[in-house]
């Protein structure tokens, strides 16, 4: 298969970036999208030139690493994947495929299509945790959890913090995230215990990092690589209703 | 001369780790505070360890080369954590861990550290759930468990086949309590490329700033190493692409020893190759193995038809089908460990039976199906289900999944004693970066298990026996000059990479080494292959050194520099593994010699000749490693063929 493809390039933070245009050829549908970089990188090596900077670690879909905005959505034309997992046999040979970093102000851009972050790890840091020491907890069984909650909290702790959310969002809100978190946790009988400064605090810090409002758009839930449902912003918004009025 | 003592505390197997904790020295809260340790990797054995050294109230630096700590590779491993807890009572205990993983391991670890791993093992599932990791739950609000190669009860704990990253999450969330609380800060993007020694003790690291290209130096009491495994020597392996040997490899040639390099498990069930373009392999859980029956046909003609594409695999009849596990090893099935059931696959495919591009074998749910019902198998494996139809594009509740071996995990790491120190002072190696619990194979959901133990529940009491001593040592100022010493050989090494201004990429020659190492360093090994490898790679690592290319610049992100550093550790540990595979005349676990192997073709060990720890020590650049052996000794376990049968 044969692509066109229109990269954002910028050397880092301080400069303006700009599209450029790469032909590459020969690509095999069974190759994902990543090999596909990959192999440009590999062409513009061979030409003794800066290959295209992106993140990317575990390759399955799990690390939440990897990110691309391609023509138009987060992690590209397929559902419920991360960028790594996208292969090239979604695509139609001779198709122009336009590559950008994920664009909100709390993920500023270090090079290329990488982004920073940062920003996440300091809305968990904030209280999007169970504040137990190592040892001198109970037993596992001592706490039984239906498994209707255990299950749910399974689904909401499955987030991977790829950022996906904030970048489909027209107001780069974060809201989906937090929820997760906030969700994961409050489902939870060990989690209750503190679960209202949790979410005062882990709210106060991403309305403080600058991420947007949510307008109720939906466009995070339907673009997240692991399909994190949009009742968990409404969990979230009991929660916060909850710990304010009390 | 370097000593390997492996302090094992004296007294009955069951009551060591009790006295060695009443006797061990301990550091008091106002010392403690006085007292830097340095973490690298925050996989679930650094998170984990630098959470609990830092609520201890040690000031903690964790360092990570990925963009946060959560994103470690413990994050993808699927399918479970075992431990003794014998909730379904069905005859667990910690006395059978400990001895299914002495055996799993072909009685190539040592007996102290085993028992105290499984002896903690139920700890950390407490832990875990206090934390709130979603483990899988029953009905009636209890823990679920599965079952796992080389264990005839249902020990594993899981959460989907998601099991480490909910794991991970949750010793994410304690590290990041930490940093909260001020006792912990975390470098992200930074990777460690030298060890400072000062006085024979580690007391710091030099680092990169991966984002800006900036040399750092940081100092401490302790470094604990907690990088993972070296997998990717291989290029392709079920490893991130980012994980790496270089900080364990800086150890080694700081004085670490390095314990039996040539211990690398294979996972039998790996998506199968498919291009020269790939960049990695995925795993498809063990947990599959529960529901899923391997086979390929029993004869080669309908093999042959089958990689044609004239014949399907749903068409072939029950009596043409060979489930090779299951007549090879009636008492385990499909359930035999890894290495086994990796093996007996390339026997199979080596044979001519083999399905999709020849290296494939099949590894069916249509029983499983009509017994349970696709909801059910969709309960237990929709996600893993779900992402090998991404990738392959075949839809496995229909057509059997194809599976192969790749390389997966090692054993070997730096040596430790029972106390997880290393031979130089003040430096400890956790999780896979250590060599201590596997022996020559892992069993399944154990990595999880150990990496936990350690920094959980292991290093946070025996790291004080060496601080102890340390309270009246003052901090380290970085101008000190190991640390300038050190960072000027980096900058030279980096300098010297930019100089070369070769014609052929970093990747080119990661997967040169990757070729010859799966050739002749991978499933089955000889003499005469392992020579040739040696020879190979010495040319590998003279063409990489004359002929690399580095695009950009070193004051900026460079991932091709950041490769660059890594492979060219890669090759010269590729070289020390070929060593290793070469001396050890025996076949154990991982390590499959072929001139040493029984009539049926199972693994032959020399008990006599090689029950020892095979580990290297670093004598200079233009000097050969020395090997210096620690003597397993069996006390209480009785040494025997494995039989899985």
């Amino acid at each position: 298969m044969d692509f066109t493809l229109k990269i954002w390039r910028q050397e880092n933070a301080a400069v303006k970036g700009k599209f450029v245009t790469y032909q590459i050829n020969d690509i095999s549908p069974d190759s994902s999208f990543l090999e596909m970089l990959d192999q440009l990188n590999e062409s513009l090596i061979d030409k003794v030139q800066k290959p295209v900077c992106f993140d990317s670690d575990c390759r399955e879909g799990i690390c939440g690493a990897c990110g691309l905005y391609i023509n138009g959505r987060p992690h590209g034309p397929d559902d419920a994947i991360t960028t790594c997992q996208l292969h090239m046999r979604k695509f139609k040979s001779g198709q122009t495929i336009v590559i950008e970093p994920w664009r909100a102000k709390p993920f500023p851009i270090i090079k290329d299509l990488v982004v920073d972050r940062s920003s996440f790890d300091k809305i968990i840091e904030a209280g999007g945790y169970v504040s137990v020491n190592t040892g001198g907890v109970p037993d596992a069984n001592s706490i039984p959890i239906p498994k209707a909650n255990a299950d749910l909290a399974m689904d909401a702790a499955a987030c991977i913090g790829c950022g996906a959310c904030v970048a489909a969002c027209k107001n780069a809100s974060a809201m989906l995230f937090v929820s997760a978190k906030v969700a994961h946790l409050s489902l939870l009988p060990q989690g209750r215990v503190e679960a209202k400064e949790r979410v005062r605090k882990m709210v106060d810090t991403m309305d403080e990092l600058g991420f947007g409002n949510c307008t109720n758009t939906g466009a995070c839930e339907a673009e997240c690589p692991k399909e994190i449902s949009l009742t968990n912003i409404a969990r979230l918004n009991r929660e916060y209703y909850a710990a304010k009025l009390s | 001369m370097t000593d390997l003592k492996a302090k094992i505390p004296e007294g009955p197997l069951a009551e060591k780790w009790t006295r060695f904790k009443g006797n061990q020295k301990l550091v008091n809260p106002a010392n403690k505070r006085k007292l830097d340790v340095i973490v690298v990797g925050s996989g679930l054995a650094g998170a984990s360890a630098a959470a609990s050294l830092g609520e201890l109230g040690f000031n903690v630096k964790v360092f990570c080369y990925q963009d946060s700590t959560r994103r470690a590779h413990s994050i993808a491993a699927q399918g479970g954590i075992n431990a003794a807890k014998n909730y379904p009572n069905d005859g667990d205990s910690v006395w059978r861990l400990f001895h299914d993983t002495i055996k799993g391991g072909d009685y190539r670890s040592r007996e102290a550290n085993v028992y105290r791993l499984a002896e903690v093992s139920g700890n950390i599932i407490d832990q875990c759930v206090a934390q709130g990791v979603p483990f899988a739950r029953e009905y009636g609000g209890l823990l679920d468990n599965r079952s796992f190669g080389g264990a005839q009860v249902s020990r594993t704990f899981y959460a989907r086949g998601q099991t480490g990253q909910q794991l991970l999450l949750g010793a994410y969330s304690a590290l990041s309590r930490q940093v909260n609380k001020g006792s912990l800060e975390v470098f992200a993007r930074t990777e460690m490329l030298d060890l400072v020694v000062v006085d024979g003790k580690a007391r710091g690291i030099i680092t990169r700033d991966l984002a800006t290209g900036e040399i750092q130096r940081h100092s401490a009491h302790a470094v604990v190493v907690a990088s993972g495994g070296y997998g990717n020597v291989f290029f392709l392996s079920t490893n991130a692409m980012g994980s790496n040997a270089s900080a364990a490899w800086q150890c080694f040639k700081k004085g670490a020893c390095f314990a039996n390099p040539a211990y690398a498990q294979i996972h039998p069930t790996c998506i199968p190759v498919h291009g020269s373009f790939q960049s990695k392999l995925t795993l498809m859980s063990e947990s599959l193995r529960n529901d899923g029956r391997i086979w390929v046909p029993k004869n080669k003609e309908d093999a042959e038809k089958i990689r044609k594409g004239t014949l399907k695999p749903t068409d072939l009849k029950e009596e043409d089908r060979d489930y090779y596990l299951e007549r090879r090893y009636p008492a385990f099935g499909n359930l035999v460990p890894r290495d086994v059931a990796s093996r007996a696959a390339k026997e199979r495919c080596d044979a001519g039976y083999g399905v999709g591009t020849g290296l494939a074998v099949y590894l069916d749910f249509a029983d499983a199906i009509n017994r349970l019902g696709r909801d059910v198998i969709e309960a237990r494996y929709g996600n893993l289900f779900q992402m090998y139809e991404k990738i392959t594009d075949e839809n496995p509740y229909e057509t059997p999944m194809m599976i192969y071996p790749a390389i997966h995990y090692t054993m070997g790491g730096i040596w430790v004693d029972y106390e997880l120190q290393t031979t130089v002072p003040g430096l400890f190696a956790i999780g896979e970066a250590n060599f201590s619990d596997h022996g020559a194979n892992r069993l399944g959901a154990s990595a999880l298990m150990q990496g936990l133990a350690d920094g959980y529940f292991v290093l946070p009491y025996t790291i004080q026996n060496y601080l102890a001593d340390e309270i009246k040592t003052p901090r380290l100022e970085t101008s000190h000059p190991a640390f300038d010493e050190a960072e000027k050989a980096i900058s030279e090494r980096i300098d010297q990479l930019f100089s070369i201004q070769g014609t052929k990429s970093v990747d080119s020659f990661h997967k040169r080494l990757g070729a010859v190492m799966w050739d002749f360093v991978g499933m089955a090994r000889n003499k005469e292959g392992l020579q040739q490898a040696i020879d190979q790679i010495v040319q590998i690592k003279k063409d990489f050194w004359s002929d690399v290319r580095i695009p950009g610049d070193k004051s900026e992100l460079n991932p091709e520099l950041e490769k660059a550093g890594r492979v060219a550790d890669f090759i010269e540990l590729g070289e020390l593994m070929a060593r290793d595979a070469l001396q050890r005349e025996e076949s154990c676990g991982g390590h499959f010699r072929e001139e040493y192997q029984t009539e049926e073709g199972e693994a032959l060990r020399n008990d006599d000749q090689y029950r020892y720890v095979g580990a290297w020590e670093y004598k200079g650049a233009d000097q050969e490693p020395v090997l210096h052996k620690e003597d397993l000794i069996f006390e209480y376990i009785q040494v025997k063929q494995r039989n899985y049968k």
